[in-house]
């Protein structure tokens, strides 16, 4: 990073103790920390309060005790909601994964057309999900869209229309559209691995499959653990993108937990049960961090390159 | 902190076959990655045939939508679904994302600059800052998402409900844990001598912040911003759920109700998504290295 280089400066002798703090830096965090505790923290603390309340988002709130509770864990939408959310993640996951490390691979060479097809390869991560949702709508329209135009059969389908498809839809599209952004974060990752590992590799007679499964992937294990936090944390808020998509259907085939909140609360105005969901949200998005963070080991923005 | 710079500067300091850099670089790719190619080359395929169908659908009259072949180029191109999206209010919905995307933008990144700047200079004598930070840090891990019904509550309690306000205020809590985060990484790389220099020609610390942090840490902040900029411009669920008369919709809250108001109108709705990401667009072709790494945020590491 030029712009962070220091411009020459000549160090005087430090004198007198290094803190030189002052209350003014406590106040200097306080703008920020007041809209995050009023817009953030809060409503994290409302949220639970809520789910204890009945409420139809407009008149008044009533105490309900565990009445929202007691609803929604013996609703079956409930398990499966979770198991819509948890399919969306892991295939997600298991999609992109292996193609964004394959392409930040070849993406890492500096050959001009390599830097080329990076530049388009960024082009839906412009997109808004709502953009993105409309799209793949008219694309995938068995009469008039893309499977007609190609003149494959098989990608005439009623595709939002099916249970299965439509997931199988909601990952492609979510894939279509990060996949380069994860493909670029390898791309940075395979570029700081010391070449001497690769030179000694070879001097060593290592062949290329050998030397990716040898030196790449260990070497790019902190970058697979920020991709995949990132990748499995980012898929409980696809809300957007499902819920101008599929709305949650054909039936319930793509109702994530997130649709399932909203639609409780903001459709079926039952905010009480709607926050109950939320707080399950927050407490799978809090299980998951925590044990990315264990398999990381420590800290994913430490060294990758101890011991070396 | 090499982690912001792309791929594409590094090239410009190094180009292929010239330099240490490159050298070794060849030396280490040995024989070309057929698998990776092949991937690439698909993956463009994948990516360009979405994108070119976007833009010939909306050159088309609505009667040859139906008619013609889905990717072939339009044979009587019009602009005319330009033309009815721009009179459908489009410019009021444009200018409703500017002004969110900038209300929210600005002093988020101000707020989290000054947070950050405080966290790394002074959370190792403060208690407060500390607390600060883990705060911040939980932030990360929530789905922020799922708070949305209590902000609705307190938007309503507010009187803010369907104002533009309802949507910038959670857009900047939002977007506070992860630029202070960012922000501070960078703060922190800040060489102590010139903290310490300006601390003994008697600078406060609000100088410090202004004169010395703001000036070096200025990529990061561009960075930042972009980031941000870009998922507040995009953004459907705040919109959707804190507004609700036409005068307030944003660019993604439109494009969804063209959806449902053109309907079958495919060629319009599609003109209507190529104009709410024009403007996206442009500023990529303008500044392709910034965006680039505001995108990634230096996970890149």
């Amino acid at each position: 990073m030029t712009g962070l280089a220091p411009p020459a400066v000549r160090v005087r002798p430090a004198a007198g103790s290094a803190g030189g703090r002052s209350g003014s830096l406590g106040w200097m965090a306080l703008p920020a920390l007041a809209i995050f505790v009023a817009f953030g923290v809060v409503p994290l603390v409302g949220v639970l309060v809520l789910s204890f309340t009945r409420w139809d988002g407009i008149g008044a709130i009533h105490p309900a005790g565990l009445d929202s509770w007691r609803t929604v864990l013996a609703d079956p939408a409930l398990p499966h909601a979770l198991w819509v959310t948890f399919l969306v993640m892991a295939l997600s996951w298991a999609f992109q994964t292996p193609m964004s490390l394959l392409m930040g691979v070849f993406l890492a060479g500096h050959q001009r057309y390599r830097e080329i097809l990076a530049v388009i390869y960024v082009v839906p991560l412009l997109l808004s999900s709502a953009a993105l949702a409309i799209t793949y709508k008219a694309l995938l329209d068995p009469n008039f869209g893309l499977g007609v135009g190609l003149g494959f059969s098989f990608l005439v389908q009623d595709w939002l229309g099916r249970g299965t498809l439509a997931l199988g839809v909601v990952v492609f599209v979510v894939s279509w559209q990060f996949i380069p952004f994860h493909a670029l974060i390898y791309q940075g990752g395979v570029r700081q691995i010391p070449v001497t590992l690769y030179e000694a590799a070879q001097i060593d007679g290592a062949g290329r499959v050998r030397q990716f499964f040898s030196i790449t992937l260990p070497q790019l294990k902190y970058t697979i653990i920020t991709s995949s936090t990132l990748m499995v944390v980012g898929s409980l808020t696809f809300f957007d993108l499902i819920f101008v998509l599929t709305e949650g259907g054909p039936g319930d085939a793509t109702r994530v937990l997130a649709l399932d909140m909203y639609k409780r609360g903001f459709q079926a105005n039952l905010m009480g049960p709607a926050s109950a969901i939320a707080v399950i949200l927050v407490l799978v998005g809090l299980a998951l961090a925590l044990l990315l963070r264990r398999l990381g080991g420590r800290d994913a923005s430490a060294s990758q390159q101890e011991g070396m | 902190m090499a982690t912001l710079t792309t791929g594409a500067d590094r090239a410009a300091e190094a180009p292929p076959g010239q330099g240490p850099r490159g050298r070794a670089r060849r030396a280490a790719v040995g024989r070309f990655n057929w698998l990776g190619g092949l991937a690439g080359w698909v993956w463009l395929v994948i990516v360009v045939v979405p994108l070119y169908w976007i833009v010939i659908t909306s050159l088309k009259a609505r009667a040859s939508y139906y008619a013609q072949n889905p990717l072939a180029p339009p044979s009587d191109p019009t602009l005319e679904n330009y033309r009815s999206v721009i009179e459908s209010d489009f410019a009021r919905y444009f200018f409703n994302s500017v002004v969110v995307t900038a209300g929210a933008v600005v002093p988020a990144v101000l707020v989290s600059f000054m947070a950050a700047y405080a966290i790394i200079r002074g959370a190792a004598g403060s208690r407060f800052l500390r607390w600060a930070n883990v705060l911040f840090l939980m932030g990360l891990a929530i789905p922020l998402q799922a708070t949305i019904i209590p902000v609705y509550l307190i938007i309503i309690r507010l009187r803010l409900y369907d104002t533009l306000l309802a949507i910038i205020l959670p857009s900047i809590a939002f977007a506070v844990p992860l630029s202070v985060l960012v922000l501070a990484n960078f703060v922190r790389d800040v060489p102590k001598e010139l903290f310490e220099s300006m601390r003994m020609d008697g600078a406060t610390e609000w100088r410090t912040l202004w004169h010395l942090a703001f000036p070096l840490t200025r990529p990061a902040l561009v960075t930042v911003s972009i980031y941000n900029g870009l998922s507040i411009w995009n953004g459907f669920l705040l919109p959707l759920i804190l507004t609700q008369s036409p005068e307030q919709r944003t660019l993604p809250l439109a494009l969804w109700t063209f959806q449902g108001e053109y309907g079958v109108n495919v060629p319009a709705v599609l003109a209507s998504v190529v104009l709410a990401t024009l403007p996206i667009l442009v500023l990529y072709a303008l500044g392709r290295r910034q965006l680039l790494s505001g995108l990634t945020l230096g996970f890149g590491k």
